[in-house]
């Protein structure tokens, strides 16, 4: 299979059987999955099922041992790492369940980081960071340091992060584990109405029904493979 | 089930035209589901029968003539007893989904496949509710609530009788 651009309309991302293991222990066996542009799916399942491994072999975080991952009409996991950490940059979006955001940092600065890691200037970088904010109704935090802020906050502040870039996909592993019901009702609601706003495609991996009662649609890992619900059967 | 206490609390607040009660209830309970007129009459026929209830003589109004219902003390006794009363927390030992489980393990049927087909039928219905929850109407989001939590711990059980299937399935036909 060559990494050229497939030029039929298709999903904007997708994983072709693809198999991982942490040593002798497979995580994924055959897993395929295809989500489409625009859409928020959630991946369920157990834990240790294998569905934060699926999440990073499809953000070009982990590479499968087999199997293949395409973004966009491209092969994702035959790119170098050079290549795939730019494609991270500027085309993808994350979100973790402890916010992972840089304490010695203002909330301002955590979200402008990424466009200026991208080569924006600070007069463009600072601005689009701001408004940003102001869409999380997190404007008067700006100037905050990110210890001080709650985990509802803190999880707020890390999409509005993820979305200051306009990425085409925003990857989520479990962004409200560490937030009691309604905080995390909250997020779940920004995460998704802003998504919806921009037409970004969310990928949210969650044990939590209620926050997968959020998304399009459900797909449940079982044993590293992918099981659609609704057909009743695993994907491959 | 509770029709008959939503209608005696109603009355206790001032009494009431069956028309006036059945508006009541549709706003206050009925999200979607109005109460049948014929429904509020024969529940007020058999509350007056148990002496919860006094019928008034019969009005003129604008259609048809009317009686007005007022609360009795032992109706009033009744809503606050049970007002005062916690629901009982039921084990849910024998629910549908257990029994449908077991039945499909003891035919040999493909039991796996039902749980799947539920969690979607329990998920496709989360989402219907939290899109409810969108809504600005507070009650209807509080309602969404109660439904979701509720299903929520349907789809727990969901996924740990799946994990355990197999043990399931020998436990069952050992029995």
């Amino acid at each position: 299979m060559s990494d050229t651009v497939d030029a039929r309309p298709g999903p904007l991302l997708e994983a072709r059987s693809v198999e991982r293991s942490y040593g002798r222990t497979p995580a994924l066996r055959e897993a395929s999955l295809s989500v489409r542009a625009g859409e928020i799916l959630a991946i369920m399942g157990p834990s240790g099922s294998g569905k934060s491994t699926l999440l990073h072999c499809l953000a070009g975080i982990f590479t499968p041992d087999a199997g293949e991952i395409w973004f966009d009409g491209r092969r994702l996991d035959l790119l170098n790492d050079a290549r795939r950490s730019e494609l991270r940059r500027t085309a993808f979006g994350f979100v973790f369940q402890f916010g992972q955001l840089v304490p010695e940092l203002t909330v301002a600065d955590n979200v402008a980081l990424p466009l200026l890691l991208g080569r924006v200037g600070r007069r463009q970088a600072y601005p689009r960071a701001g408004e940003m904010l102001r869409r999380l109704r997190l404007e008067e935090l700006g100037e905050r340091r990110t210890g001080e802020l709650s985990g509802g906050q803190a999880q707020r502040v890390a999409i509005a992060r993820a979305l200051v870039t306009r990425p085409k996909v925003i990857f989520a592993d479990e962004p409200t584990g560490a937030l009691d019901s309604l905080a995390g009702e909250e997020v779940m609601e920004l995460l998704v109405g802003l998504a919806r706003q921009e037409g970004t495609t969310v990928i949210v991996v969650t044990h939590d029904a209620r926050v997968a009662a959020c998304a399009d649609r459900e797909v449940v890992v079982r044993d590293g493979r992918v099981t659609d619900p609704y057909a009743g059967q695993v994907l491959r | 089930m509770t029709v008959p206490l939503a209608l005696l609390g109603l009355l206790d607040r001032e009494p009431s035209y069956g028309y006036d009660l059945k508006r009541a209830y549709d706003t206050h309970f009925g999200r979607g589901k109005p109460l049948p007129f014929g429904q509020v009459y024969a529940t007020l026929g058999r509350l007056a029968r148990d002496g919860k209830v006094t019928a008034g003589q019969s009005e003129p109004g604008d259609g048809p003539d009317r009686k007005r219902y007022a609360i009795t003390p032992l109706g009033r006794q009744e809503v606050e007893g049970w007002l005062a009363e916690p629901v009982a927390a039921e084990p849910f030992l024998q629910t549908v989904l257990f029994t449908k489980v077991v039945l499909a393990l003891l035919l040999g049927h493909d039991a796996q496949g039902y749980l799947d087909a539920q969690r979607a039928t329990h998920m496709r219905r989360m989402r219907e509710l939290s899109e409810i929850k969108r809504g600005d109407a507070l009650v209807d989001a509080l309602l969404a609530d109660h439904a979701l939590f509720h299903l929520e711990a349907d789809l727990r059980w969901i996924d740990v009788t799946t994990a355990r299937l197999g043990a399931l399935a020998e436990t069952v036909r050992n029995a």
